[in-house]
């Protein structure tokens, strides 16, 4: 019988390990953490743009080795998945020294305490932005969060020699636009001047935001949204009115059937910012040189603006050791000529810095805009007059929203579903801020 | 290649056989076709064999082809892509294929043994609480490991052990559904009898497991095994969590991150594509090598019943 109590013990026992073995991760002892600061900092960035790293190495090697400072980039997926990553990785303590962030991820990160209030540290850096830029990364305060890196100010590309054939004239305002695009139906209604698409979300808001649209401001300590105040209103009823008389495509960006569209020059203009050439290269090859570009249509003539769709900043995390270290490094990245030529380069990024907008990698036009030699010339001139946005701690739940109601919208060519699709937009915002514990004001 | 592609998918599509049996009615016709079951088969393997026939044929594409020639039909730029692949940021991606194979073989190898010796131990013993650690395990069965993702984290990170391979395999290394099968298997083909037998002739009990019980269990095992190295290899959350150095991605999230660059950036879709095709290779190659083990269910029987 001892036999049968010393079998029950071993078989309770190995049955028992199983759950031990994922215990076993948490008892070991976590000592050894954070070395003093004795020999040069390093500090860990995540960043999703290309060529990241070999920025990061320039840094390493020259300013950074004199400073004590060492950076390793740790190449991360953009998108809101990183948002949430980054957060819980905060929760844990183990978020990294410095983050990429996209200028709407700005508020999440701020309000869920990842991203540390780095006013002092940058001090300087300001005017060497444009304001609509700049005001991203305060959040409409007069501390600083994040040192904008890149950004995409919007901008209307177009089939030059379509336009051509068709005698289109470029369309300075919206309402000449709105001619354009009626006018190349009636000449050929295979065709269409571009299409609206409810698939990124970004788009929309920088055309908003172009009409002076601010979506997210506070008051004293209450969030106040106004995703369906006037301008808004103004550009979704624009788009809206468009679709369903016909005068654009409803169908999304970014399907084959989409590059297809433009490659054949089915459609013959796109709404797009800076990176376009990027974009339409891949999606459209046979179409090189026979785009232009051209300032965004304005709401009224003699009017200056445009939105920006994309961009984002270098931010610091509240768990970092050595902010000082950290921000030193962000202003060098973004700030200096050496390290923005090379992002320019590696990256192929378009900076946000004002002065790194022409010269260097940028003084040549992209090589899809060869027929275009002043591309970045006159990019920088349109990227100064950025409209400033204003970003909220739930930007995804507004963007998700957008997808689907402007979608369906879209898809049913009614005008009137763009615009109760707005009020959804605003109504699920509110909401998830209430659910979250904002307080919001009505 | 493609053949290869065909069987895997044929075997995919075999459930799809189960079902048809009860849509012929009456009497079974001999000698005579099955059409109904013959065209749910058919029907089955195209729905499975046209993804894989989609990514074949554009990992063939090159990028100026990919979306603008016909779908199906094959294009020019294959060993371009191949290239391409191989020199993008020096080779990393074959460095997440490698990866990808250390977490999907050392954690199903891993795992297969917990679960073995785990399920041998809920099958032959009887002690106090036994039914209590099994219906606990039951219920980790019915609990998606996706959720699990994020608890794990936060306990690995107290344990400073985040960003490391262990943060992958830890978790990994108890499956529930593998300790599950393992007892499942083990009451099947290990017969009382014989365990008594083994102690009657005086073989300790780690003798008797492992002389006698284990190889009884292996083709259960083999299917344990493969379970867990295909979840593995397809597992894309907890990798995702726990890991922020892209030299210790596995493949999935390796190919994420070229298709996510920012929205300045045009997503990589041909180094994608030819990348995720070579991503199921070893998979398939490992169902062919390990099949045959499943055949010894047919020898193992020890005692006449």
């Amino acid at each position: 019988m001892q036999f049968t109590m010393r079998r029950r013990l071993v078989a309770t026992s190995i049955a028992v390990a199983l759950g031990a073995t994922t215990l076993a991760a948490c008892s070991s002892d976590s000592d050894g953490k954070d070395a003093a600061d004795s020999g040069p900092v390093s500090l860990t960035y995540w960043a999703w743009a290309p060529g990241m790293d070999k920025v990061a190495a320039i840094w390493n090697k020259g300013p950074g080795k004199e400073a004590g400072i060492q950076v390793t980039v740790k190449k991360q997926a953009s998108g809101d998945e990183l948002v949430t990553k980054i957060i819980t990785a905060a929760k844990a303590k183990k978020a990294p020294d410095l983050v990429q962030a996209e200028y709407q991820a700005i508020p999440t990160l701020v309000s869920n305490d990842v991203l540390a209030d780095i006013t002092d540290e940058v001090k300087g850096t300001k005017d060497k932005f444009a304001p609509g830029i700049w005001q991203q990364v305060t959040l409409g305060t007069d501390s600083a969060y994040a040192l904008p890196q890149d950004s995409g100010p919007l901008m209307f590309y177009y089939r030059e020699d379509l336009f051509k054939k068709y005698e289109l004239t470029v369309p300075t305002t919206w309402d000449e636009f709105a001619e354009t695009a009626r006018k190349l139906k009636k000449e050929d209604s295979s065709k269409a001047l571009t299409t609206f698409s409810a698939n990124d979300s970004g788009q929309f808001a920088g055309l908003a935001q172009q009409a002076g649209a601010k979506w997210w401001t506070t008051e004293g300590q209450k969030w106040k949204v106004s995703i369906d105040d006037a301008a808004t209103k103004k550009v979704a009823d624009f788009w809206g009115g468009l679709v369903e008389e016909g005068a654009i495509d409803n169908q999304p960006m970014y399907t084959p059937a989409w590059n297809k569209a433009l490659n054949t020059g089915k459609q013959i203009a796109w709404v797009s910012a800076v990176w376009a050439p990027g974009v339409l290269t891949t999606g459209a090859p046979d179409t090189a040189g026979k785009w232009a570009m051209a300032p965004l249509p304005q709401w009224s003539k003699g009017e200056n603006a445009t939105g920006s769709w994309g961009g984002s900043s270098t931010g610091i995390t509240n768990d970092s050791q050595h902010k000082e270290a950290a921000a030193k490094f962000a202003t060098w990245l973004n700030t200096d000529e050496e390290a923005l030529a090379a992002m320019v380069k590696e990256g192929g990024i378009y900076p946000a810095a004002t002065a790194a907008q022409t010269g260097g990698a940028l003084s040549k036009a992209p090589d899809f805009f060869s027929n275009q030699p002043d591309f970045y010339t006159k990019a920088a001139e349109i990227a100064k007059t950025t409209a400033p946005s204003a970003w909220g701690p739930n930007v995804n739940v507004a963007y998700t929203t957008f997808k689907d109601a402007f979608g369906k919208a879209a898809k049913a060519k009614s005008k009137a579903q763009f615009e109760s699709a707005l009020t959804a937009m605003q109504d699920d915002t509110v909401t998830d801020m209430k659910k979250q514990g904002f307080e919001v004001a009505e | 290649m493609s053949s290869l592609a065909a069987q895997n998918s044929a075997r995919e599509a075999a459930p799809a056989a189960g079902a048809a049996p009860g849509t012929t009615q009456g009497p079974p016709p001999r000698r005579r076709v099955a059409f109904v079951p013959t065209l749910v088969l058919l029907l089955g393997a195209v729905y499975c064999l046209l993804p894989v026939a989609w990514v074949v044929m554009a990992a063939t594409k090159s990028g100026k082809e990919l979306f603008s020639t016909l779908t199906l039909l094959p294009g020019t730029g294959f060993a371009d892509n191949l290239a391409d692949l191989t020199a993008y940021r020096d080779g990393i991606y074959w460095q997440w294929m490698g990866n990808s194979a250390l977490y999907a073989g050392l954690g199903a190898l891993l795992s297969t043994a917990v679960s073995a010796v785990s399920g041998y131990a809920l099958a032959v013993y009887r002690f106090r609480g036994r039914e209590t650690v099994f219906n606990i395990l039951l219920a980790g069965v019915l609990m998606p490991p996706v959720i699990l993702a994020i608890p794990q984290y936060l306990l690995l990170a107290k344990a400073d052990l985040t960003d490391s391979y262990a943060s992958v395999l830890l978790p990994l290394v108890l499956s529930p559904y593998g300790v599950y099968l393992g007892r499942i298997y083990a009451t099947a083909a290990v017969p009382a009898d014989v365990v008594e037998a083994g102690r009657m002739d005086g073989a300790g009990e780690w003798r008797i497991f492992a002389r006698i019980g284990l190889p009884m269990m292996v083709p259960g095992l083999v299917t344990i095994f493969l379970f867990q190295f295909v979840a593995i290899w397809n597992n894309f959350l907890l990798p995702y969590i726990m890991l922020s150095d892209d030299e210790k991605f596995p493949m999935t999230l390796g190919l994420f991150t070229l298709l996510a660059q920012g929205n300045s950036q045009p997503a990589l879709y041909t180094l994608v594509i030819t990348g995720s095709l070579l991503a199921i290779v070893p998979l398939i190659a490992l169902f062919l090598v390990i099949q045959r083990f499943w055949s010894l269910d047919l020898l193992s029987g020890a005692v006449k019943s």
